[in-house]
């Protein structure tokens, strides 16, 4: 049994691009639903759009690295706005249908033939990333302790990624417990009574969506620069359900929630996965392949989470008393 | 609770004009506040609200009584902005307020509670006051991230709303998520959210429902005291005693319709109101003590409904 890369690796995925970038989708949908209770299922498009908005400027269009990211920003704000404008006036799960269909059509238009010169179709767009890369301070090296570490590229993308990450829960944690934070939690209790203290119900759902949907689309940007590349099928439904699930594994409307969640979805994940893989290949488990490991992986993974959250229902920074009245 | 000799005053005021006012559905008021025209709301079949012109006189406390199912609630959803009316016009300090989204009317100064109580559970009853409170600069998107901006704003709202809650004998449970007040606790602390909004009309949909009988006491000296500060209220009751105790002037609706309109004292020997409670075809003159305990055994059926409700 290799343990050293069991647990290289695992320690790895708790702080490397993972978390980075389901940290950033997960605090988008926190705001969405966590804080407004707006069901958005279409976090998904939202990184699309901004990870396509920068592949597509710099390699299709030519033009700078930032502009790329301001078109990725106006790309994801532009979404916000035409999600928002038909469905946020209607019952809630108005919006889960539209957003769900909606993420699905951006990625078909992604992925596209008749699109293929701009998009690039099923094989995506890639060689957006060198202006990052060139902005890099750090030296050529390896940057860590012992067996953990990161070479240059990597630090460099952490160290703003995670940046990014914090300066996003700066934001949430002082728009929360600001006046604005509180209309979006009483929206999420009941909007009637919201309007019915001269509150415009719809223009904060729009702000909601439009900041949740900005931060998540953040993730997008990410994705794109460690890997190098988007495609559209990344951006499918399975991200946004990770999502949430990572908004429900960490608990509902807390600041650092989406982050633990996230670095404890690819811990388990990570983790899970590569002991498995090892037992098998040194023939502990004789009646599996490794090929099976990848499924087995997500069935395990799921069992941990539903095991989670029998447990701690309320998340790991929830507030039982919440869960208690919700009971009422 | 303020004492009589204080109350007299606007009382005298507001009893004084609606002295010898006629009985008749639609009378026009000396000072109204809010004048409503032909609002007509039908639900399929079914026309819920067919009000042909309503006057509310301001500076006092008016009761809209009426059957199950009269419209009471429907009404309130127009004049709110809640629900959208087929036909119809209303004016609120002689502005157009029909088609005005609900938050709009709230900002105007005409704010309503619900029949149903609408706590924000997962909030802390001071959270609750506080929302209430108008032109928060803190509710600005850019300057919420900036406390400085609100901080101090916060502070004189905070003092408001512990004011308030003190009154509403709700001080002890500020920090208690509003879901686990019982339902009388969310009915005073609805009520007490919507001053915060400081109205100029109030409407109060069944403010007492399910509220324990020293507590109403107490609710209606609150009620009274808001025309004291000047303000107008509306409200929606069952409970004829209370409506007796606390209002000016009576407007009785039934099937949708204004059916008759008089002070509080004489109203229920009204030949119209009992037609309308009772049906058109009870038998002939009842006497006044008959009368009462039927409308009591009504009125104790209801309250038994309503606390069911409440309890739900
Ligand atoms: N959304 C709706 N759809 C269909 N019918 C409705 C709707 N709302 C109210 N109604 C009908 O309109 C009529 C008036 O209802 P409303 O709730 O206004 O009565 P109310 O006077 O408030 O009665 P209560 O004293 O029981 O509260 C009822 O017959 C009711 O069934
Ligand atoms: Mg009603």
């Amino acid at each position: 049994m290799d343990w050293l890369t069991i647990i290289t690796t695992t320690v790895h995925a708790a702080i490397g691009w993972e978390s980075v970038v389901y940290g950033l989708a997960a605090i988008g949908v926190n705001i969405h639903f966590g804080y407004t209770g707006l069901l958005n299922f279409g976090q998904a498009a939202f990184m699309a759009v901004a990870g396509y908005g920068l592949a597509v400027a710099v390699t299709v269009m030519n033009l700078p690295f930032w502009m790329g990211i301001v078109i990725g920003l106006a790309a994801a704000a532009i979404l916000a706005l035409l999600l928002g404008i038909p469905t946020l006036q209607l019952r809630a799960d108005y919006l889960a249908i539209v957003t769900i269909a909606a993420a699905e059509i951006v990625r078909l238009v992604f992925r596209s033939v008749y699109f293929k010169d701009i998009f690039g179709g099923s094989d995506g767009r890639r060689g957006f990333t060198g202006d990052f890369y060139a902005m890099n301070p750090f030296p050529p090296g390896h940057y860590g302790i012992g067996p953990f570490g990161f070479d240059e590229r990597v630090i460099w993308f952490l160290a703003v990624g995670w940046s990014v990450v914090l300066l996003s829960c700066l934001v949430v944690y002082l728009l929360m417990k600001s006046p604005w934070g509180r209309v979006l939690k009483a929206i999420r209790e009941d909007e009637d009574a919201v309007r019915a203290l001269g509150k415009n119900v719809f223009s904060y759902k729009m702000q909601s969506l439009m900041l949740g949907g900005i931060i998540g689309c953040l993730a997008g940007f990410f994705y794109g620069l460690y890997n190098g590349a988007v495609q559209p099928d990344i951006f499918g439904t399975e991200m946004t359900f990770f999502a949430y699930t990572i908004v429900i594994l960490g608990g509902a409307a807390r600041v650092f929630g989406p982050v633990v969640g996230a670095m404890i979805f690819w811990v388990l994940f990570v983790f899970v996965g590569n002991t498995l893989a090892e037992l098998v290949r040194n023939g502990f488990i004789p009646f599996m392949t490794t090929t099976q490991v990848g499924p087995i992986r997500y069935a395990l993974v799921g069992l941990g989470f539903i095991l989670l959250l029998v447990i701690r229902p309320q998340g790991i920074f929830g507030d039982k008393r919440e869960i208690a009245i919700n009971a009422r | 609770m303020p004492d009589d000799t204080m109350t007299t005053s606007r009382k005298a005021s507001a009893l004084a004009a609606f002295k010898d006012m006629p009985r008749e559905p639609g009378v026009p008021k000396p000072d109204p506040i809010l004048v409503v025209d032909k609002v007509v709301r039908r639900f399929g079949g079914l026309t819920a609200v067919d009000v042909d012109h309503v006057e509310i006189q301001r500076g006092s406390i008016t009761a809209l009584i009426g059957p199950n199912g009269a419209g009471k609630t429907t009404f309130f959803n127009q004049l709110t902005g809640f629900d959208t009316a087929d036909a119809g016009a209303w004016t609120f300090n002689g502005r157009a307020m029909n088609g005005v989204p609900a938050h709009k009317v709230a900002r105007n100064g005409m704010v309503r509670t619900f029949q149903l109580t609408k706590a924000l559970s997962r909030l802390t009853v001071l959270e609750n006051m506080r929302l209430g409170a108008q032109k928060q600069k803190g509710e600005s998107f850019w300057r919420a991230m900036i406390p400085a901006f609100w901080r101090g704003q916060e502070d004189e709202i905070t003092e408001r709303a512990e004011e308030l809650l003190v009154r509403f004998k709700l001080d002890a449970k500020r920090e208690d998520f509003a879901g686990s007040l019982s339902g009388g606790q969310r009915k005073l602390l609805e009520m007490a959210r919507a001053l915060m909004v400081e109205p100029e009309l109030v409407m109060l949909d069944e403010p007492m429902a399910g509220v324990n009988p020293a507590l109403t006491q107490s609710l209606l000296g609150h009620v009274k005291d808001l025309r004291e500060q000047g303000m107008t209220v509306l409200f929606v009751e069952h409970d004829m005693d209370m409506v007796r105790d606390i209002s000016d002037w009576v407007i009785v609706m039934a099937q949708g319709t204004v059916i008759a309109e008089g002070p509080p004292s004489t109203i229920m020997s009204d030949e119209r109101v009992i037609d309308a409670y009772l049906g058109a075809h009870h038998d002939a003159p009842l006497s006044d003590t008959e009368l009462e305990s039927q409308l009591h055994e009504a009125e104790a059926a209801l309250e038994a409904e309503i606390e069911e409700e409440t309890q739900k």
